[in-house]
C-alpha cells in the first residue's frame, strides 16, 4: 500500500501572544515574552506568581453553538474553538464530512472540575450548576463541542499522554492520513491555565521564581502557558485537487516511553533519541539535514540537561551547527496545547523563513552543545524538528518540511 | 479487522482481583450487592460497588513505581499482567516488542481530589508526592516501568466507548508490524465525587471500579479469540441523536446467529438503556450485561463486555459475540469477536 504525503492546509493557533497565525508569527518571530501575574486564579499562596495568560476576545466567532452553550464552556474549550475556526476557516473545510478530531489534552476543562470540587466539598447539598460543570469539565466534551460549533460527526480521540499528548494527537492523526485510513482530520492540542496543575508544578518547585530561561545554566524552572493550535490535515492530492492553500508538510513522527521516573527523564535521554530518531527515519531525514529543532525545553535543570543529551547524542558531529530554541521562553508550557502549538510554530518558521529566538537566555548551559538561536535571525530552512516530552516518560518528535 | 487474536484476558472488578473472581460473577448473573461510601459534609453515604481488597498483596506493589500508585493504576497493571501471562518475562526481556493502550474517564480521581483540597486549604503545603500520580498516563507509565517497554504507550480519555476505539488502534498498530504484541485496558477507581457526579445525572445507577484487559496479537496459534470487527465511533452531536448512533453501530454488526452472544453496556435502567435496547430489538440470542451486574465502571465496564465476550468464546459456549457500548455522553461503538479458526 503506497503512502500518502499529509499537508496542513490550516493552521489556527492562540497563545500569550494573541490570536491567530499573524500575530503568533511576528511575535515568535522576534522572540517575545508574554508573562504576567497570574489573574485567573488566586496565587497569593503559591511560590511562583507568573505565567503566560491568554486575553479571549470579547467577541468569538460566529458558530452554530447557542449562546446558552457557548457561556457553558471554559476557557480552554474557548481557546480550542478560536484556533479551530481560523485553521477551518483557512482550509475552506465545510460541514460536509464527518471528519474525525483528534485532540491532545492533559486537563480538559480542569477549571470547572475545580470548582465542582470546591462547591461539593463548600456546600454539599447546593447543586446548582454542578450538572453543567460535569458536562463540560470531561475531556471528550471538547472535542464535541468542536463537532457542533462547525456542523462536523466524526469521531472524537483525545490522548492524554501528559506534557507529549498534542504532539501525538497531530502525529497520530498524521499516521491515519499518511496510511490512508482518513482523507482529512482535524487535530490539536489545548490546555489552560488552571490551579491544580499551577500548585501541582509548585509543589515540585517545578515553577520559575525569577523568569523561563531554557538551556540557561542558571535555569530555575519552569513558566506555565496557556493556548491551543488546531490543524486540518489532509492528503496533499486532495489538497491539490481543490487548490488549497498549503502552509507546510508532516513527514515523520516518532513516540517513546521514558520509563526512568514518573516525573523525571532518563538523564541520557536515551528514549528522547529514540522518538527523533524514529521520527526522522521516517521522514527519511538525517539529523543533518533538519535545519531547525523545536526543543521542549521546559528550563528544569533535569528536563534541559536530558535533552541537552539528547540532542548532542542525535545530532553527532552535527550538533555544532544544529539550530535549537525553545519558545516556551515566550509563551510558557502549554502542558497538553504544547506540542501541537509548537508544531505550528515549526510550520510557521518553515513557511516566513525564520528561526524563533530565545530572548530570555542569559548564559548557555556547557552541557549544549548545539547552538541556540538567541537573537532574531532570517533563514532559508526546508525541515524542522519538535521535540514534547511529557510526565509518565511520554516522548514525542514530529518532522515538518516546508511547502514550496 | 481479521488477523488480529485475543490471547490473554484479565480483570479486576467489585467480584475481586481475578479472572476466575470476574467469570464467577459474570456466570452467575446476578447483581452484586450494592455497598456504600461515605460522603463527607452528608450524613447518608453514596451506593457504589467497590473492589475488595485484594486476598493477598499483589506481588507488583513492590516495584518501585507502583508503591504509592492510585487504585486505578494498580486496578489497571493487575489487569495488564493477568492477560499478558507468561509473556511478563518476554517483554522485561526485551524479546517482545510490547504498546500499551490505557482508556480511561475519571483518571485517578482520587489523588486528584485529595490533591486539589489540599491546594484549598494551603498550596504552599500541597504534597508534591500526589500531584504526579494524577495525571491522566500515570497508569500507562507505571506498567510500562514495570515491564521495562519503551515502546508507544497511549493514554486515551473520553466514554466507555473509548476501550473499543483503544482495540482499533492496537489492530492498527499490529497490522503495521510496529510491534509484536499490545494490551488494551480500560480503568476505573471508586471515589465520593464520582458517585455524586453520577448521581445528578441518574440516581439509580450504581458506580463500579477496576478494569479489563485484552492481550492482542498478530499469531493466531493458541488465541482465545479473534478480534473480527471494531465499528466505526459514532459521536453524539446535533446531528446525530445517541439512538441514531446506536443504531449506526448496530447496523455495522451482524444479526444474531443461533450460537453467539451479545454483550451490552446497558444496566436495566429504562431510561439509560433506551437507546441501546432500541437498537438490538431484534437481537433473539443471548444477551449478558456485565454493568448490571458489576455496576457503571465506564471504560472498565467496556474492557469487561469485550473480556466476558472473549471468555465465553474461548470457553465454547458461543462461537461470535457481539459487544455493544453505548456511551454515556460520546460515542456508540461496537466489536465482534469470534473464535479463532
Amino acid at each position: 500500500m503506497g503512502l500518502n504525503r499529509v499537508v496542513a492546509t490550516g493552521v489556527g493557533i492562540v497563545t500569550a501572544l494573541g490570536s491567530g497565525w499573524r500575530t503568533n508569527a511576528d511575535g515568535f518571530r522576534l522572540g517575545k515574552t508574554a508573562f504576567r501575574p497570574v489573574t485567573v486564579f488566586d496565587v497569593s499562596r503559591h511560590c511562583a506568581k507568573t505565567a503566560a495568560e491568554v486575553d479571549l476576545p470579547e467577541i468569538f466567532p460566529a458558530t452554530r453553538l447557542t449562546p446558552k452553550r457557548f457561556r457553558r464552556m471554559g476557557r480552554a474549550s474557548k481557546m480550542l474553538l478560536l484556533a479551530a475556526h481560523e485553521a477551518l476557516a483557512q482550509a475552506g473545510w465545510q460541514a460536509d464530512g464527518d471528519w474525525p478530531i483528534i485532540l491532545g489534552t492533559t486537563s480538559g476543562e480542569m477549571t470547572l472540575g475545580e470548582n465542582f470540587l470546591r462547591q461539593a466539598v463548600e456546600s454539599p447539598r447546593r447543586k446548582r450548576d454542578q450538572p453543567s460543570r460535569i458536562a463540560h469539565y470531561q475531556v471528550q466534551q471538547q472535542g464535541l463541542d468542536l463537532c457542533d460549533a462547525f456542523g462536523f460527526a466524526g469521531a472524537v480521540t483525545t490522548i492524554s499522554n501528559a506534557c507529549a499528548s498534542g504532539a501525538n494527537a497531530i502525529g497520530h492523526a498524521f499516521e491515519r492520513v499518511r496510511r490512508g485510513q482518513d482523507e482529512r482530520i482535524i487535530a490539536g492540542g489545548y490546555d489552560a491555565l488552571c490551579q491544580l496543575t499551577f500548585a501541582g508544578f509548585d509543589s515540585l518547585h517545578a515553577l520559575s521564581v525569577t523568569h523561563c530561561r531554557p538551556f540557561d545554566a542558571h535555569r530555575d524552572g519552569l513558566s506555565l502557558g496557556e493556548g491551543a493550535a488546531v490543524f486540518t490535515l489532509e492528503r496533499l492530492d486532495g489538497a491539490k485537487e481543490r487548490g488549497a492553500e498549503i502552509f507546510g508538510e508532516i513527514i515523520g513522527y516518532g513516540a517513546t516511553t521514558d520509563t526512568h521516573h514518573l516525573t523525571q527523564p532518563h538523564p541520557e535521554g536515551s528514549a528522547a533519541v529514540a522518538a527523533m530518531q524514529a521520527a526522522c527515519a521516517e521522514a527519511r531525514v538525517l539529523p543533518e539535514q533538519i535545519d531547525y529543532v523545536n526543543a521542549h525545553g521546559t528550563a528544569t535543570p533535569h528536563n534541559d540537561a536530558a535533552e541537552a543529551a539528547a540532542i548532542n547524542r542525535w545530532a553527532g558531529a552535527h550538533a555544532g551547527k544544529t539550530h535549537v530554541s525553545s519558545t516556551k521562553a515566550g509563551i510558557g508550557h502549554l502542558l497538553g496545547g504544547a506540542g501541537a502549538v509548537e508544531g505550528a510554530i515549526c510550520l510557521m518558521a518553515l513557511r516566513e523563513q525564520f528561526l524563533p529566538p530565545e530572548t530570555t537566555l542569559e548564559t548557555v548551559d556547557p552541557a549544549v552543545r548545539f547552538q541556540i538561536v538567541q537573537k532574531p535571525m532570517e533563514r532559508k530552512i526546508k525541515t524542522a524538528l519538535s521535540n514534547s516530552f511529557g510526565f509518565g516518560g511520554a516522548n514525542a518528535s514530529l518532522v515538518f518540511r516546508r511547502w514550496e | 479487522m481479521s488477523g488480529i487474536f485475543i490471547h490473554g484476558l484479565g480483570a479486576v472488578s467489585p467480584a475481586g482481583w481475578s479472572m476466575a473472581d470476574f467469570r464467577s460473577a459474570v456466570d452467575k448473573n446476578v447483581p452484586l450487592p450494592v455497598q456504600t461510601v461515605t460522603r463527607p459534609g452528608l450524613e447518608q453515604p453514596l451506593p457504589n460497588r467497590a473492589v475488595p481488597p485484594a486476598a493477598s498483596r499483589p506481588a507488583f506493589l513492590t516495584h518501585s513505581r507502583l508503591r504509592r500508585a492510585t487504585a486505578i493504576a494498580q486496578h489497571a497493571v493487575a489487569a495488564a499482567l493477568e492477560a499478558i501471562g507468561g509473556d511478563v518475562a518476554k517483554v522485561q526481556s526485551g524479546e517482545l516488542c510490547l504498546g500499551i493502550i490505557v482508556g480511561a474517564i475519571t483518571g485517578c480521581v482520587t489523588y486528584s481530589r485529595r490533591f486539589y483540597e489540599e491546594v484549598m486549604r494551603e498550596p504552599a503545603t500541597a504534597s508534591p508526592v500526589i500531584f504526579p500520580e494524577t495525571v491522566f498516563n500515570s497508569p500507562a507509565s507505571h506498567l510500562a516501568a514495570f515491564l521495562g517497554t519503551n515502546q508507544i504507550a497511549y493514554t486515551l480519555v473520553g466514554d466507555a466507548g473509548t476501550f473499543a476505539q483503544g482495540l482499533a488502534l492496537a489492530a492498527e498498530w499490529l497490522l503495521e508490524d510496529r510491534l509484536d504484541a499490545c494490551v488494551v485496558i480500560g480503568a476505573e477507581e471508586n471515589d465520593w465525587i464520582t458517585v455524586e457526579a453520577i448521581k445528578l445525572f441518574q440516581r439509580r445507577v450504581i458506580h463500579g471500579a477496576g478494569a479489563g484487559a485484552v492481550y492482542l496479537k498478530k499469531s493466531p496459534v493458541g488465541a482465545l479469540a479473534e478480534l473480527a470487527a471494531v465499528t466505526d465511533s459514532f459521536s453524539f452531536t446535533h446531528t446525530q441523536s445517541r439512538a441514531g448512533a446506536a443504531r449506526k453501530m448496530r447496523a455495522q454488526l451482524p444479526p444474531a446467529g443461533s450460537d453467539e452472544m451479545l454483550c451490552g453496556s446497558a444496566q436495566n435502567i429504562p431510561r439509560l438503556d433506551e437507546a441501546e435496547n432500541s437498537a438490538w430489538k431484534d437481537w433473539n440470542g443471548t444477551r449478558l450485561l456485565p454493568k448490571a451486574i458489576l455496576g457503571e465502571a465506564f471504560v472498565a465496564a467496556a474492557a469487561w463486555e469485550c473480556v466476558a465476550a472473549c471468555d465465553a468464546i474461548a470457553r465454547g459456549k458461543f462461537s461470535a459475540a457481539n459487544v455493544s457500548i453505548v456511551g454515556a455522553n460520546q460515542q456508540a461503538i461496537g466489536a465482534r469477536f469470534s473464535a479463532p479458526k
